[in-house]
C-alpha cells in the first residue's frame, strides 16, 4: 500500500519517500553515510516515549553513531539540560539552505554532509524543507525519523504507532552500538 | 508611462485681456510647482527600472526554494513534472516555477490592495469631490505620502490626485501578471525582481487607500492617543440588535454608522466587525466593536448573535452565506469582487429588501450602494433582533457530549488540522464529560473547520470546541487602541537619530494574518517582550487585534499599558492592512525627514539608506494571504527583513543570507570608497522561524545594521545575547560576526566575549558609512 502523508492534504509526488519498513534500513543508511547530520526540531522535546522524551533517544543515537547534531529553534536548551552540546544551533531553513549547497563544509567545517536525518520539526515545515532538499540537493540523502510519513524525504517511516516508533528507534540505536 | 495626459505650458501669451506669463495647466496629471524637491532618477519606475537594486539584494539574499508541489499545471502542456532538474514542456525549471508562483501571489496581493484603493477613492470622490484635500495628519505631517513620493515622484494633494497614482499601479500589476504567462519570464532572479516590484507597488496602493480614507472620513490623524476601543466576543451587548461586518473596505460600515447617527440610534445597536473593516470602522467611530481576526468568523456566526451580516471584500470565508443560512441570518454582499451568487438588488427600494429579509423570503442580497446598505442593515437588525431565534448547535453541553460520542477515533480530523491539534483525544475526553482538552484546543485553533470537513461522522467539531471553551469566549473583552494612521514628522525627528545610530535597538512590526501555529497569545507575548526592551513596536491588521486580545494579571491589555507613540517602548497600532504603508512610510521618512535625503523618484538611494541604517524587522507570525506576500515583498525591496512563522515556509521560498560567506557582507564606505566587511547584518531578508522563542532571537539579531554606532551595536548585541541565553540556553555561536571593534562589546559581558572572539580568531574592522551602491561612495552622507 502506498503510504499517505500524515496531514492528508500534503500530497507529494511523483517522487516520494521510500518507506522504512524495518529499522535495518535506516540503520544501514546511517552506517553507510560518511558524514551524517541530525537536525532536531523543538517537538523532540515534547514527545513522550515511555518514560523518556524523544530527544533522549536522539542523544543516544547521536552519541553512539557519532552523528553531528544541529538543534533548531530553542531545542538547544533541552539538549544542554541533558549535558549534551549540539554541534550547531541554526534555524531549520538556514541549515536546509546550507545542506543544499554542495560546497558547504558542514557543521564542523570538515566537508559536505552526505546524509541529513530530520526529526521533531512541525510536520508542514519539515514537509516544505524536505521538499527543498529533494529538488535542490541531489548530493544529499535525507531520512525523516518522525513517526509520520514525510513524502519529501528520501526515506521515511509510514504513519506508525508510538509503540512501533519506540521499537524502531531502539533498534536503530541498538544496532549502531559498536 | 503611457498616459494620455495633456500638459500645456505657455511662457507668455498675449490676449485681449492683457499679457499672461508662466501659465501652466494640465489635464489628468498632477501639477507639481509647489514641490521644489528635484526629481530623482526613477519616477513611476517601470517593471525593470529597479532591477539593478533588486539584483544587489538578491545576490546577498538568495532564494532557498521549498516547492509546495512537484508539478506545474498552469497550461494544457501540463501537468509537467518539475522534480529536481527536470524542465516543463515550456522549458521552465522548478526554481523558475516557484518564483513564478511567488510572483503570482504578490500580484494577487498588490492587485487586491490596488483594487480596494481604486474602489475607495472612486467612492470618496463621488461623495466628497476630487478636490477634497489629502490630510493624513494635519500640521504633524508634512510628508503626507512617503511611498507615493518615493516611488512615483509626485506629491498628491487631493483625492483626485490619487487617481493617477492608481493608474500607474494598475499598469504595473498588469505587466507583472503578464510576465507569469507560459513562455514569458522564466529566470528565477528576474521573477524575484518582479516580486519586489509588485511589493513596492502594493505599498503605494495601500498608502493611497489609507490616506484617502483618513482624509475623507476623518479617521485618527497620526494620533498616538487614538481612542481605546472594545474588542472581543464578550464586549458585545447581545440584548441589542447586532450587525456584523466582515472584510476590508469600509464604506458600507461607515454608512451603517452614519445612518444610526442620523436617526438617533447610535447607542441602540451593536455594530461589530471581523477583519480589517472592523479595525477601520473603529477608527471611524469608537462605538464600533471588533470581534477579532479572520478566525472568529465561524464561531461568531454560529453563536447566532449577529442579526445581519454585511460583507465587503478580502479575507471573507466564501461559505459565509452557507453558515449564515443555517442560522437564518440575512447577508448583504457589497463588493463587485464578492457577489456570493446573490441577486443584484441595488436598484430595489430599501423597504422591499428589508421586508424580504424579515419575512424570510430572501436570505441575502447584492447591493452596490453603501448608503442603501447602511439603511437596510440597520433597519433589518432592529426588526429581526426582538424575534431572534438562536440556532446554536449543539444547543447544550449534554447535546454536545452526545455528539462527541459518535466519534470513531478515526483521526481524520487531526490529519486535516493545519496545526495537527490532538482533536480525537480531546473529543474522547469530552464524550466522557471532560471539556478540558477541547477547551485547550480552542487556544490554538484557527477556526478553519477543516476538521469538520474531514469527519465522516459529521461531528460539528469546531462547534464542540467553542462549546467546551464557552467561558473563554464570553470572557473575551479587551481594549485595543484604534489605528492611529501615519507617524508624525516630529516623532520621526525625535527617534530618527537614535534608530540610525542603533541606540533605539530596533523597530519591530508585527503585521499580517492570524494563521498562528500555536495561538495568538504568542504574538502578544512577543510584542510585550520587545516593548519592554524599548524597541519601537508597530502593528496593524489581524496582528494588531491579536496583540489586544491579551490581558495581564491586572486585566489590562497591552494597549492600556504601553503608549501609542512611535517611540522606544511604544506599541503603535497604525490601523488596518492598508495602514502597513505607514510602517514602510516611517522607514522612508527617517531617510527624508531625519536624514534629509531626497525622496522624490529616488527609490534605490532611499532603499539603500533604509537597508543599511534603519534597524527595522517585520514579523508576520500568522501570514496566510497573498496580500501578506505582497506586503512582505514591499518591505524586502526596502531591504527590511521579514520573519514568518512555520506556516510561512509554504510561501515556497525564503531569501536567506549566508553568514559563512564572508564575501557577501562587504559594503562601500561612502567616505573612502573602500569596500569594508560589515558582517551579516541583516542576515536574512525572508526567514521562517519554528517557534516564538526562535523568532524573538531572530528579531533581535535582524535589527543590527552596518551603520550602528558602537554604543548602538553594543545595545543590540546585549538584547540578542540576552534573548539567546534565556530562550536557547547559551551564548550565540556567531557573536564574532557582529563585533566590529572592541567598543561594540557589551560592557557587562566583556571578558566572556573577548574569550569567544579570541577562539574565533576575530579581527577588528572599521565602521563605515555604509552603502551597497557603488556610485554613491563619492557622495557625502549625512
Ligand atoms: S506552464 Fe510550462 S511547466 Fe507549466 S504546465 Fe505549462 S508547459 Fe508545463
Ligand atoms: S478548526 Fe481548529 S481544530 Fe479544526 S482543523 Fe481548523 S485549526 Fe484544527
Ligand atoms: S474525524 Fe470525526 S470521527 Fe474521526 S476522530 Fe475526528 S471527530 Fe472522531
Amino acid at each position: 500500500m502506498s503510504p499517505e502523508s500524515w496531514l492528508t492534504a500534503e500530497v507529494a509526488g511523483p517522487k516520494k519517500a521510500s518507506v522504512i519498513t524495518k529499522p535495518e534500513i535506516a540503520d544501514a543508511m546511517i552506517k553507510r553515510a560518511k558524514r551524517p547530520v541530525l537536525v532536531v526540531g523543538n517537538i523532540a522535546t515534547e514527545i513522550d516515549l515511555e518514560d523518556r522524551k524523544l530527544i533522549d533517544y536522539l542523544i543516544d543515537l547521536a552519541k553512539r553513531c557519532q552523528i553531528k547534531v544541529v538543534a533548531t529553534a530553542h531545542t538547544n536548551a533541552a539538549f544542554l539540560e541533558r549535558d549534551f552540546a549540539p554541534d550547531a544551533v541554526m534555524s531549520a531553513v538556514d541549515i536546509a539552505n546550507r545542506l543544499a549547497d554542495p560546497d558547504w563544509k558542514g557543521v564542523d567545517g570538515e566537508g559536505a554532509h552526505d546524509l541529513a536525518i530530520f526529526v521533531g520539526l512541525p510536520y508542514q515545515m519539515a514537509w516544505t524543507i524536505l521538499s527543498g532538499l529533494k529538488h535542490f540537493a541531489p548530493h544529499l540523502k535525507t531520512i525523516s525519523l518522525d513517526n509520520v510519513y514525510q513524502p519529501n524525504a528520501r526515506w521515511s517511516f509510514s504513519n506508525i504507532s508510538i509503540k512501533d516508533w519506540i521499537m524502531n528507534l531502539k533498534s536503530i540505536i541498538g544496532n549502531q552500538e559498536t | 508611462m503611457g498616459t494620455k495626459d495633456i500638459n500645456i505650458s505657455i511662457k507668455e501669451l498675449e490676449t485681449e485681456l492683457g499679457q499672461i506669463r508662466d501659465l501652466k495647466f494640465s489635464v489628468g496629471r498632477l501639477v507639481q510647482e509647489s514641490w521644489t524637491e528635484p526629481q530623482g532618477p526613477t519616477p513611476f519606475p517601470s517593471i525593470t527600472a529597479l532591477r539593478g537594486w533588486d539584483m544587489t539584494l538578491l545576490k546577498r539574499y538568495r532564494p532557498f526554494y521549498m516547492p509546495f508541489c512537484d508539478l506545474c499545471c498552469l497550461c494544457t502542456f501540463g501537468k509537467c513534472d518539475l522534480t529536481g532538474d527536470k524542465k516543463g514542456a515550456c522549458g521552465i525549471t522548478m526554481s523558475g516555477q516557484q518564483s513564478r508562483i511567488v510572483l503570482l501571489a504578490a500580484c494577487i496581493g498588490a492587485a487586491t490592495h490596488t483594487s480596494h484603493a481604486r474602489e475607495l477613492v472612486t467612492h470618496l470622490i463621488s461623495e466628497f469631490g476630487e478636490d477634497e484635500p489629502l490630510d493624513p495628519g494635519g500640521l504633524s505631517i508634512e510628508v503626507e505620502a512617503p511611498n507615493i513620493r518615493l516611488v512615483c515622484g509626485v506629491k498628491p494633494e487631493t483625492l483626485g490626485d490619487l487617481e493617477q497614482v492608481l493608474d500607474y499601479a494598475e499598469e504595473q500589476i498588469n505587466a507583472l501578471l503578464a510576465s507569469t504567462h507560459t513562455g514569458q519570464e522564466g529566470n528565477p532572479l528576474d521573477l524575484e525582481s518582479k516580486v519586489l516590484h509588485a511589493g513596492m507597488i502594493d505599498h503605494v496602493s495601500m498608502e493611497v487607500a489609507d490616506i484617502a480614507q483618513i482624509s475623507a472620513y476623518r479617521l485618527p490623524k497620526a494620533d498616538p492617543e487614538a481612542a481605546l476601543v472594545d474588542i472581543g466576543f464578550g464586549a458585545v451587548d447581545t440584548e441589542k440588535p447586532v450587525i456584523l461586518v466582515i472584510g476590508h473596505n469600509v464604506p458600507p460600515a461607515v454608512e451603517i454608522m452614519d445612518f444610526m447617527q442620523d436617526n438617533d440610534l447610535a447607542g441602540d445597536i451593536e455594530v461589530t466587525g471581523i477583519c480589517c473593516t472592523a479595525i477601520d470602522m473603529s477608527r471611524y467611530s469608537p462605538r464600533a466593536k471588533i470581534i477579532g481576526p479572520i478566525s472568529w468568523q465561524i464561531r461568531y456566526i454560529r453563536s447566532g448573535i449577529p442579526d445581519i451580516i454585511v460583507v465587503d471584500e478580502q479575507c471573507i470565508r466564501t461559505d459565509v452565506l452557507d453558515e449564515a443560512r443555517l442560522q437564518k441570518i440575512p447577508v448583504i454582499a457589497t463588493s463587485e469582487k464578492n457577489c456570493l451568487g446573490l441577486p443584484d438588488r441595488t436598484r430595489d427600494p430599501a423597504d422591499a429588501i428589508v421586508a424580504d429579509f424579515i419575512n424570510g423570503s430572501a436570505d441575502g442580497a447584492f447591493i452596490l450602494d453603501p448608503e442603501k446598505v447602511g439603511e437596510i442593515a440597520v433597519r433589518t437588525a432592529m426588526q429581526i433582533a426582538p424575534h431572534r431565534k438562536r440556532q446554536k448547535v449543539p444547543r447544550s453541553l449534554e447535546e454536545g457530549i452526545e455528539e462527541a460520542k459518535k466519534c470513531t477515533q478515526c483521526r481524520l480530523c487531526r490529519r486535516a488540522c493545519p496545526n495537527d491539534l490532538h482533536i480525537p483525544d480531546a473529543i474522547k475526553a469530552f464524550a466522557r464529560g471532560d471539556p478540558g482538552m477541547l477547551s485547550d484546543i480552542y487556544d490554538s485553533c484557527v477556526g478553519c473547520i477543516r476538521c469538520e470537513q474531514a469527519c465522516q461522522q459529521d461531528i460539528k467539531i469546531h462547534s464542540l470546541i467553542t462549546l467546551a471553551a464557552e467561558g473563554k469566549l464570553r470572557d473575551e473583552s479587551f481594549k485595543l487602541r484604534a489605528g492611529r494612521g501615519a507617524i508624525q514628522d516630529i516623532e520621526i525627528r525625535q527617534v530618527g537619530g537614535p534608530i540610525v545610530l542603533g541606540e533605539i535597538p530596533g523597530i519591530v512590526a508585527f503585521v499580517g494574518c492570524a494563521n498562528y501555529p500555536g495561538g495568538g497569545q504568542e504574538l502578544a507575548e512577543m510584542a510585550i517582550e520587545f516593548a519592554n526592551r524599548r524597541y519601537i513596536v508597530c502593528t496593524s491588521g489581524c496582528a494588531a487585534m491579536t496583540i489586544g486580545m491579551y490581558r495581564n494579571e491586572d486585566g489590562k491589555s497591552p494597549y492600556e499599558i504601553y503608549p501609542g507613540n512611535f517611540e522606544a517602548g511604544g506599541i503603535v497600532n497604525v490601523g488596518s492592512c492598508v495602514s502597513n504603508a505607514h510602517i514602510s512610510g516611517a522607514a522612508i521618512k527617517i531617510a527624508s525627514v531625519f536624514a534629509r535625503r531626497n525622496l522624490r523618484g529616488n527609490y534605490q538611494e532611499i532603499a539603500d539608506y533604509v537597508h543599511n541604517r534603519v534597524g527595522a524587522v517585520g514579523v508576520a507570525w500568522g501570514a496566510m494571504s497573498q496580500k501578506a506576500a505582497s506586503i512582505a515583498s514591499g518591505f524586502w525591496r526596502l531591504g527590511i527583513p521579514v520573519i514568518v512563522g512555520p506556516h510561512g515556509t509554504k510561501y515556497r521560498r525564503m531569501l536567506l543570507g549566508r553568514s559563512d560567506h564572508e564575501e557577501d557582507w562587504y559594503v562601500y564606505d561612502a567616505r573612502t570608497g573602500e569596500e569594508v566587511y560589515v558582517g551579516p547584518v541583516p542576515e536574512h531578508l525572508f526567514v521562517a522561524a519554528e517557534t516564538k522563542e526562535e523568532a524573538m532571537v531572530m528579531i533581535a539579531k535582524l535589527c543590527m545594521r552596518p551603520n550602528d554606532t558602537s554604543r548602538g551595536r553594543a545595545l543590540k548585541l546585549t538584547h540578542y545575547i540576552d534573548l539567546h541565553r534565556r530562550l536557547i540556553g547559551a551564548m550565540p555561536g556567531d557573536i564574532h560576526r557582529f563585533v566590529r571593534t572592541g567598543a561594540d562589546i557589551p560592557i557587562t559581558m566583556k571578558e566572556e566575549i573577548l574569550r569567544i572572539l579570541d577562539e574565533k580568531g576575530w579581527k577588528e574592522t572599521v565602521i563605515p558609512d555604509p552603502t551597497l551602491i557603488a556610485r554613491q561612495k563619492t557622495e557625502q552622507q549625512p
